[in-house]
């Protein structure tokens, strides 16, 4: 009880802290630059030049220290050695490319990369377009967008108990198996099957995406114009020609903002692979060998330097968004 | 569109039936987790949770009564009592061996080494006799193969609550979780507010570094943070991870809330000018009650994704057993009771409570922010 009491008075003590902020610094500078008397015109310049940098103040700094900075102490960090002070050269770049498990983690988060956000976008497709056309859509919408708000660690227990394996002679309480042995199949032990192991952890973040996938592109399905579908099928296409000819065409945007959002959220999975398999036969990715090295190999130098490979793959995103929002302005 | 498909009777049949079979499949993993989490944990070890409406067969070993509590009639010794203790249950099948662990049926007299016999009646009911006297301690291992109706529980949720320390996990999650929420809403909103409509030098590259900065993967940010938090004097504590949250937030939220506030007419912010409100008064008084859509949907988002977070409270928060949130305590027992499905399933229910509730009362809002940002122009 009395850490939420805490909690309540950072709330307070926070927002309290940002009004007073806001309002104080806006105070301040009409006290100092006010709107009326004989400069009243040179005030106001003064003060609308200021007041933005007001307003951005404590975002940028937040920012700045949250996000910049990191990224550049990361690259400083990769040239150095595990305590982060001694300077090492290029060692950590020439350790990873030789390090077969960070080439197993490299390995295995492009294949991340390419099923999951193709499954994810293409299941979400799937169901948008069908759930678009029935009478109970939104339900089902909102069954199958559910796994969202769980989290990673909770979608692996759910699916660990979905995977779980007995010995032969027992009966098997995981699905996946005791479906198996009903078709009279031999039960597997699935996360412990290297490569293979691998898609059974990315169903989980599939499971997990679908969902999103689905929300997204049924909004841009319903902002087709109706007039092209309807010219389509005046003309004799049927309901296949149409998705593939009419519509698909229309909704490549929106599939691309999916379909990068999703990869982003691949390359930093992390909780998925901890909670199933801790990077055990063969399944291990970068962010949680990452996190190996920095909390078991106690080694800030070489776990800085993929952190750096994971950020790498992010950039053509990152370069890619940008250019985006110039082309809109 | 409705009018199209109604046409096809099959089609429509077809559709529905595609869309049960994909709702059933996205759903049935979480089912499971339910239905397994309320079950009787000996049932739940036993058979699958789909099973857990009928009866279940269960192969038992119990032990009779001790030596101390035999009787003797004439030159025969007897030990007797209930394989079910206290409880109810149904015998279908008996042995004395673990060779043969269902050879006999209930009712039978079966005899066992040096001269003693037993009997298992279909109540559970037993009796041993032997020519010479038990000597056991511990009683005799009788195998038994019951069937018993099914148990539903609310055990195994007080036991992750009181006992396994999940209570006091949610208790933590709360507190990292309200104002690593709330914080990063105002201060988001005012640097929004600015990027859509006040006009300074470089706003453009402002706008473009917070797009920019919506992709950096954490993973960076965590060797710098730590070693920063350590060098400030920080260290691991709330106050660190509320920080962290807000300012990993901040991104997302500054573009969500800067697309529609700049979206807000301009006529409204235009006249309340010519009137000589400056800034601040048109953010306070004008966009603020304007952009309720907007800071609940951003609202929501970090609600769910610092609840549900575990990388960022492992590392700046404490592993030890007072500071654990749900997540890192989920993870724990991962490790520690990979077995015990009954105490994973319960706390993983638990812990995903609270989001399915925010999800499914607020799930408007969700979508909208969603949609807000990532279809840029359909």
């Amino acid at each position: 009880m009395e850490q939420m009491l805490l909690a309540l008075f950072t709330v307070v003590v926070g927002v309290l802290g940002c009004i007073a902020y806001f309002v104080g610094s806006n105070f301040i500078l009409d006290v100092i630059y006010p709107a009326t008397g004989n400069k009243a015109t040179q005030n106001i310049q003064r003060s609308t030049a200021i007041r933005p940098w007001l307003f951005m103040g404590p975002a940028i700094i937040l920012l700045v220290v949250y996000l910049v900075y990191p990224v550049i102490n990361s690259v400083w960090l990769s040239f150095h050695g595990p305590s982060g002070k001694e300077f090492v050269g290029i060692d950590n770049y020439v350790w990873l490319f030789g390090d077969a498990k960070f080439l197993e983690s490299f390995f295995n988060n492009m294949m991340w990369l390419i099923v999951v956000p193709a499954a994810s976008t293409f299941f979400g497709l799937i169901a948008a377009t069908l759930t678009d056309r029935i009478r109970w859509g939104n339900i089902a919408k909102s069954l199958i967008f559910m796994p969202m708000a769980i989290s990673f660690i909770g979608a692996s227990i759910i699916w660990k108990f979905v995977y779980d394996y007995r010995g032969d002679s027992d009966d098997q309480i995981g699905i996946l198996n005791a479906l198996m042995v009903h078709f009279g199949a031999e039960p597997q032990a699935w996360i412990a099957m290297p490569f293979w192991n691998s898609f059974f952890l990315m169903v989980i973040l599939i499971w997990i995406q679908t969902g999103f996938a689905m929300v997204i592109l049924s909004a841009a399905l319903r902002g087709i114009p109706e007039e092209t579908i309807e010219a389509a099928i005046l003309d004799g296409a049927n309901p296949f020609q149409v998705f593939m000819k009419i519509k698909m065409p229309q909704m490549w945007g929106t599939v691309a903002v999916v379909w990068t959002t999703i990869t982003i959220l691949v390359l930093k999975v992390f909780d998925i692979v901890m909670a199933m398999t801790n990077g055990q036969w063969g399944s291990q990715v970068l962010a949680n060998y990452m996190f190996d090295w920095m909390f078991r190999g106690h080694d800030f130098g070489r776990s800085a330097t993929i952190a750096l490979v994971i950020m790498v793959l992010v950039l053509p995103v990152m370069v890619w968004n940008v250019r985006n929002l110039k082309n809109e302005n | 569109m409705d009018s199209i498909v109604g046409k096809n009777s099959a089609l429509t049949w077809a559709v529905n039936i595609s869309v049960v079979v994909l709702v059933l499949l996205w759903t049935i993993p979480t089912f499971g987790l339910l239905v397994s989490s309320v079950r009787d944990k000996d049932q739940l070890v036993s058979s699958g949770w789909w099973t857990s409406f009928s009866s279940v067969e269960r192969n038992l070993i119990k032990r009779s009564a001790p030596a101390s509590e035999q009787s003797q009639t004439d030159d025969i010794y007897l030990l007797k009592g209930n394989v079910f203790g206290e409880e109810v249950g149904v015998i279908t099948a008996f042995g004395w061996n673990s060779k043969a662990p269902t050879a006999f049926t209930p009712g039978d007299t079966v005899q066992m080494r040096k001269g003693k016999e037993l009997q298992i009646n279909a109540d559970g009911s037993y009796l041993l006799t032997s020519p010479i006297p038990f000597t056991s301690k511990k009683g005799s291992r009788l195998f038994v193969t019951s069937v018993e109706a099914p148990i539903f529980t609310l055990d195994n949720y007080s036991e992750v609550l009181f006992a396994e320390g999940i209570g006091k996990s949610f208790l933590n999650t709360m507190t990292v979780t309200i104002p690593a929420t709330i914080i990063p809403i105002l201060i988001a909103a005012f640097a929004a507010y600015a990027l859509a409509w006040m006009e300074f030098p470089g706003r453009a590259i402002m706008l473009a570094m917070v797009v920019g900065l919506l992709v950096v993967p954490l993973q960076m940010s965590l060797i710098p943070l730590l070693r920063l938090y350590t060098d400030v004097g920080i260290g691991k504590g709330y106050l660190g991870i509320w920080l962290a949250h807000t300012g990993f937030g901040l991104p997302l939220a500054i573009y969500l809330l800067r697309n529609y506030i700049a979206g807000l007419p301009r006529e409204v912010i235009e006249s309340a000018r010519v009137d000589g409100a400056n800034d601040f008064v048109i953010f306070v008084k004008i966009i603020l009650p304007l952009s309720f859509p907007a800071l609940a949907s951003f609202a929501i988002f970090q609600f769910l994704w610092v609840w549900n977070d575990l990388l960022i409270a492992t590392v700046f928060l404490g592993n030890n057993e007072e500071e654990l949130v749900m997540t890192g305590r989920l993870r724990e027992m991962l490790g520690s009771r990979g077995g015990n499905w009954e105490i994973l399933t319960a706390s993983a229910f638990v812990s995903i409570f609270v989001p399915l509730m925010v999800f499914f009362s607020l799930q408007k809002y969700l979508v909208r922010g969603l949609l807000s940002g990532s279809v840029k122009g359909g």
